[in-house]
């Protein structure tokens, strides 16, 4: 009885392999693996959440109690053409280190530029229950107003005046004037190309540097704006900002 | 693969929903949209949210479930209340929408900050002057109940239960409830006749108000301001909180007039509590002077006292008791016999 059961999976075993291979050589190549790392910085240096205080570019005080963000639609660039992740939604939330990075299949190429989207892009702001990262159960979807928020940073700050020195961003709107997605294409250095190879696994490390989301296009002082959780003009002017915060650190090719 | 192919033959097939064809009553429009292109209608799924609305388990201390301010008699609004009751002796801010033909509705809520049917229950769920729950502590209560399991297994394939999962489910219960079948059907399908009164109710109707409360949802689902003071409790300044338009401030949605008199207390805010006193607004209470009032009302409307009667007979024929009366739409009632 025991023989039966055991000569039953090794015969698959044995007749899926001899597929594969047949498969491999006449037409299909084998996907390799890219992880796509996230590295949450202030100025450089690992973000610490609750306790560290930090200083803006105004000399204003803040601590970081949350710091989420939703990647979306990434893909990848080479000479003539794109490789794009399919269903490709990530929510990166700084508190929850297995959500820092991800790994999806791609098709063997040599790549040079990495897109994708920060925050989540208006069809799926506009189609109903999602599940996933995607689920409300994440704390980023506006009940009152449908649609994701696409980015929160939260905090405490001594020059802010509103309950309890709260520092709240709350950056979403998908539609018409109110629309904060921010499309970036990072081109990797012409020295660092990324290879993605048949069962082989690349990664890209990429660094969000949340210095960045105070002063870039718009001076965001927290003494004048403690606090934005409605789409709108202010939305718009700090994801300018926060759009300027990820840069490639690395690329391991293996 | 291997078990499927050493099971094959012992065990039977896993049972299919039932799957349910959403019929749209004859001379309607299409619905701009199919709720249930990506949420297929079954007897199943009907089932679960039908159970889902009534259960108090989505709210935070058990008394708010959605049916408690969605009452059926009321045509799923609520009966006889300006606003609601919610969690802790609280009031809700707008005046319960009755719950109906939801499939032909492109937004929702008074000022359409809601874009998907599916999405909708998140806001009275998590609301402090609501059901006043998080998510969370609701998927925990449905998950430790011993029937809820097998309810999702039936409706979607697996016993998970998740978010997504239960919201289809309320979607497919509440995005069923079709209002098609009052006096006026009747009378357009030829199977009944209006009154005189009513007739000329209907052609009053036709002349004066249907351009905002459109054939035959009685809505064109658009927002508009018609003339309302703001309440200086509320200051609510309806569709504009969603837009940030100051174009749109004191615009709220153009309700649908079926089961009309079954949904009073009227308007945003249930500040009017009879069809009369409605009437009365458009027809002396507007006020001509706010800068975003409805172009079709800046002269008011003249309405005579015998025309305002008519009308009342007339939106009396908008009432559907097998809407508000069907079974299929009623918490079960389990009896219990020994």
């Amino acid at each position: 009885m025991k023989n039966r059961f055991l000569s039953i999976p090794l015969f698959f075993l044995v007749f899926f392999c001899l597929a594969g291979f047949q498969q491999n050589s006449c037409c299909a190549q084998q996907p390799g693996l890219l992880k796509i790392s996230f590295v949450n910085t202030v100025k450089g240096k690992p973000l610490e959440l609750d306790s560290t205080f930090y200083s803006n570019p105004f000399s204003e005080a803040y601590s970081v109690t949350k710091f989420k963000y939703y990647i979306s639609n990434i893909a990848l660039a080479f000479p003539d053409g794109i490789f794009k992740e399919i269903d490709s939604y990530h929510l990166v939330n700084a508190a929850d280190p297995s959500s820092l990075s991800f790994v999806f299949t791609a098709s063997p190429n040599t790549y040079q530029s990495l897109l994708f989207t920060i925050g989540v892009d208006s069809i799926k702001n506009v189609s109903g229950a999602q599940t996933g990262p995607l689920d409300p159960l994440n704390d980023m979807f506006w009940t009152w107003n449908s649609g994701y928020v696409m980015v929160k940073i939260e905090g405490r700050s001594p020059q802010s005046m509103v309950v309890n020195n709260k520092v709240e961003y709350h950056i979403g709107g998908f539609s018409g004037t109110h629309n904060v997605l921010k499309k970036l294409r990072l081109d990797f250095p012409t020295s660092l190309t990324l290879d993605i190879r048949e069962g082989k696994t690349s990664e890209i490390i990429i660094e969000a540097d949340l210095d960045k989301c105070w002063l870039q296009s718009y001076d965001l002082k927290i003494s004048e704006n403690p606090v934005c959780t409605t789409p709108g003009e202010l939305a718009k002017k700090i994801a300018g900002n926060y759009s300027k915060m990820f840069t490639i650190k690395s690329i391991i090719n293996h | 693969m291997f078990a499927l192919f050493v099971g094959a033959g012992k065990k039977p097939p896993e049972p299919r929903p039932t799957w349910l064809e959403f019929k749209i009553p004859q001379g309607w429009p299409k619905p701009a949209t199919d709720i249930f292109a990506k949420n297929r209608l079954s007897e199943e799924g009907f089932q679960l949210g039908k159970k889902l609305f009534h259960d108090g388990r989505l709210s935070k201390d058990g008394n708010f479930p959605c049916a408690s301010c969605h009452q059926q008699f009321g045509a799923f609004a609520s009966y006889d209340h300006d606003l609601s009751h919610g969690y802790n002796n609280t009031f809700t801010t707008r005046n319960a929408p009755g719950l109906f033909n939801l499939a032909w509705m492109p937004k929702f809520h008074w000022d359409g900050g809601v874009n998907h049917i599916e999405v909708q229950p998140l806001s009275p769920i998590t609301a402090p002057n609501e059901m006043a729950e998080n998510l969370d502590s609701v998927l925990r209560k449905l998950r430790k109940d011993t029937a809820y399991p097998k309810l999702f297994k039936a409706a979607f394939g697996s016993t998970e239960i998740n978010s997504q999962r239960m919201l289809k489910a309320l979607a497919q219960f509440t995005g069923s409830i079709v209002s098609a079948n009052s006096k006026y059907d009747k009378v357009l399908r030829g199977e009944a006749t209006f009154t005189p009164g009513e007739l000329n109710g209907y052609n009053f109707f036709k002349a004066n108000c249907a351009g905002c409360h459109k054939e035959p949802l009685f809505t064109d689902y658009s927002f508009r301001n018609n003339g309302l003071a703001a309440s200086p409790f509320l200051n609510d300044n309806g569709r504009m909180k969603i837009t940030g338009n100051k174009a749109d401030s004191l615009k709220f949605k153009v309700p649908s007039l079926r089961n009309v008199m079954l949904t009073f207390p009227y308007m945003h805010d249930g500040r009017f509590y009879s069809l009369g006193a409605v009437i009365d607004h458009y027809r002396t209470g507007i006020i001509t002077t706010q800068p975003t009032l409805d172009s079709l009302l800046t002269k008011r409307i003249a309405i005579t006292n015998r025309e305002k009667n008519e009308l009342i007979y007339f939106l009396n024929t908008l009432t559907d008791t097998s809407m508000t009366r069907n079974p299929r739409f009623a918490e079960k009632v389990t009896y219990y016999s020994h």
